[in-house]
């Protein structure tokens, strides 16, 4: 055990124990977040939250609207962005490969897989929103499904390079054309991590607030009508949560647990259910 | 009997030279003109691919675009100008560029160790059985949506902050020469430190999951070899699997960085919404994603709503080179894996 022996020992230990210390650190704040949120949250919750429409300050009511808008806005940004993700993943994986177009695109898709949120909003507003004149929960929609194309992009074709090259020249032999190869074989094997991605895409869409801002904005009463502002969780939490009414405060503690909760139910479900130990 | 088993050899290599190498070609009768659904298909994905590469032309097109008032009124002298006053319709971009770099940078400092010292964790020391479970949890940090992290920031966290943390950091930092003036001022724990802080922790899940993968594709062989002269685990991380991993861990940071940039609601909640450049860090400030967030619904005039996208695009540009930067240095370490050294 000479003097250097021992410093090395040290050393290593107190790292180590620094290191523990940066988990602990990692997983206390995301405790205390979830444990403020459900201590605040569940008070607020009731039966009431989706019967009622959202109030006017200093009275009581529900978060009907918002909850029907988020989940109207969510679906449609959904249903746009799960064909285009899919469609442009199986360019990536099958057709461009390593093709100047497919690695500009797959950069291009990796940065805005971490774009700023609130500049996708933006975009939709001065391309959309400033031409027909008003905000609507189409524009939010959109917004919502640009951030979610990325996502949905990016994990088709990681699921796409997991697909043996044997499984492409079985059916290849039996005489399909590459486009039943595709839909029919390639894609059905990776079903499952397809659709964690999507679903991946959905949480993270259900919490995006600053993309709905200047998009669907907000609206005080029951609407489904697409074309106009819609009312959705993320900005009546935001509105209501800057606001001095202590009602508000309580209602945005309540759609913020609903919110995190989705997402987080979501997140769990799409990386333990639907992971796929077959082709990892 | 001589002549076959000389040419057997040949005959079995010569087909199995091009399998190697060969990539899933349809049967010769599909060869050469494919059939027109395949053409279209391949067309149609082919689309939707230019699809997502012109969604960022159109972005850049339409921000500048629709930011071109606001330049042709203040020009170069916009990002110069601290001033942001809407009575007197005079915008510059200096203060929320400041105070979008400064909140960064505090979300780096804090950030970069704590998530080091996690993938370490989490590759070194973690009991096999709770990889994947620690692993999801830090992960789900990043799924907590940005709204929820400004509620907890505003309610709970900011008072804790105000009344524990910032008075002892002016007691321990307040009179140094330098450092001394950052940690000064009024602690009500509203204001760029805060929102710092808060940004350190929704960027520690993107760096420390990108950490933690390159540190795994490190050969075992390597860390073997210098365990097997008689490194302790300290030692085999820094001095072998940092270096060997260096470029996608600066990868990794640069990502954490271009999220730190455009973070928008947490910080809103927290920053206080000052157009001010003020030496101490206690003090409000505003970050471009938060001076948006906060105004852009109420800017009613052409020139305001012009200076706010022109904003926009800066911190587009802003986060577009950082990201640019992360990417090519992640695909450089995954061109290198592949190699043995």
């Amino acid at each position: 055990m000479t003097a250097l022996y021992r410093k090395r020992l040290f050393v290593n230990r107190m790292n180590l124990v620094m290191s523990l210390g940066t988990m602990s650190f990692g997983m206390a704040f995301l405790l205390w977040i979830l444990w403020v949120l459900f201590a605040k949250g569940f008070g607020a919750l009731s039966p009431t939250l989706f019967t009622q429409m959202t109030p006017p300050p200093g009275s009581a009511g529900g978060l009907a609207n918002a909850i029907y808008g988020s989940v109207l806005i969510v679906l449609v940004a959904t249903f746009i962005s799960t064909p285009i993700g899919i469609l442009a993943g199986i360019y990536l994986a099958e057709y461009g490969k390593e093709g100047w177009v497919a690695r500009l695109t797959r950069f291009i898709n990796d940065i805005l897989l971490s774009a700023p949120s609130i500049v996708i909003g933006l975009f939709v507003y001065t391309v959309y929103v400033m031409q027909v004149g008003h905000f609507s929960g189409w524009a939010g929609s959109f917004a919502l499904a640009l951030i979610a194309i990325p996502v949905v992009v990016r994990t088709t074709e990681n699921m796409l390079h997991l697909v043996p090259a044997s499984l492409r020249e079985a059916a290849v032999a039996l005489g399909a054309p590459m486009w039943k190869v595709i839909l029919m074989v390639t894609l059905k094997a990776v079903r499952g991590g397809v659709i964690t991605g999507i679903l991946l895409a959905v949480a993270r869409m259900s919490g995006e607030t600053a993309p709905l801002l200047f998009t669907a904005l907000n609206n005080q009463f029951w609407s489904a009508d697409m074309n106009a502002p819609m009312a959705n969780l993320p900005v009546v939490i935001f509105q209501f949560a800057m606001s001095p009414f202590e009602d508000w405060k309580s209602l945005a503690w309540a759609a913020a647990l609903l919110i995190t909760l989705t997402v987080l139910v979501i997140n769990v479900l799409a990386r333990t259910v639907f992971r796929q130990p077959a082709v990892r | 009997m001589s002549t076959a088993t000389a040419t057997m050899p040949d005959a079995m290599i010569a087909p199995t030279e091009p399998l190697a190498q060969r990539e899933p070609t349809p049967p010769a009768a599909h060869r050469g003109a494919p059939p027109w659904q395949d053409w279209l298909f391949e067309r149609l994905t082919m689309a939707f691919a230019l699809l997502v590469l012109f969604a960022l032309v159109g972005i850049l097109a339409a921000l500048a675009w629709a930011a071109v008032p606001a330049f042709e009124k203040f020009g170069l002298g916009f990002f110069f100008n601290d001033v942001w006053d809407p009575v007197r319709m005079n915008f510059g971009a200096l203060a929320p560029i400041y105070g979008t770099l400064v909140t960064s940078a505090i979300a780096l400092l804090i950030g970069v160790p704590v998530s080091f010292g996690i993938a370490l964790f989490l590759t070194e020391m973690c009991p096999a059985i709770l990889k994947r479970p620690l692993g999801m949890a830090v992960e789900l940090l990043a799924a907590i949506p940005s709204i929820i992290y400004g509620m907890w920031g505003l309610f709970v966290f900011a008072p804790v902050f105000g009344d524990y943390v910032q008075p002892l950091l002016t007691r321990i930092f307040g009179e140094l020469w330098v450092l001394g003036p950052l940690f000064q001022g009024a602690p009500n724990g509203i204001g760029i430190l805060s929102a710092g802080v808060i940004l350190s922790i929704m960027v520690i899940p993107f760096i420390a999951s990108v950490m933690r993968d390159v540190f795994e594709i490190v050969p075992p062989v390597l860390k073997e070899s210098a365990y097997g002269i008689g490194a302790t685990t300290w030692e085999v991380v820094w001095n072998v699997v940092l270096p060997y991993t260096r470029v996608g861990v600066i990868g990794g940071i640069m990502l954490g960085l271009g999220r730190a940039l455009g973070e928008t609601m947490a910080v809103t909640f927290v920053i206080g919404n000052a157009y001010r450049i003020s030496a101490s860090l206690f003090e409000p400030g505003n970050s471009i994603a938060s001076a948006l967030a906060n105004e852009f619904n109420e800017a009613a005039e052409p020139v305001h709503r012009a200076s706010l996208i022109a904003l926009g695009l800066v911190l587009f540009l802003l986060t577009f080179i950082v990201l640019a930067c992360s990417r090519l240095l992640l695909v450089q370490l995954a061109k290198g894996e592949g190699r043995k050294t």
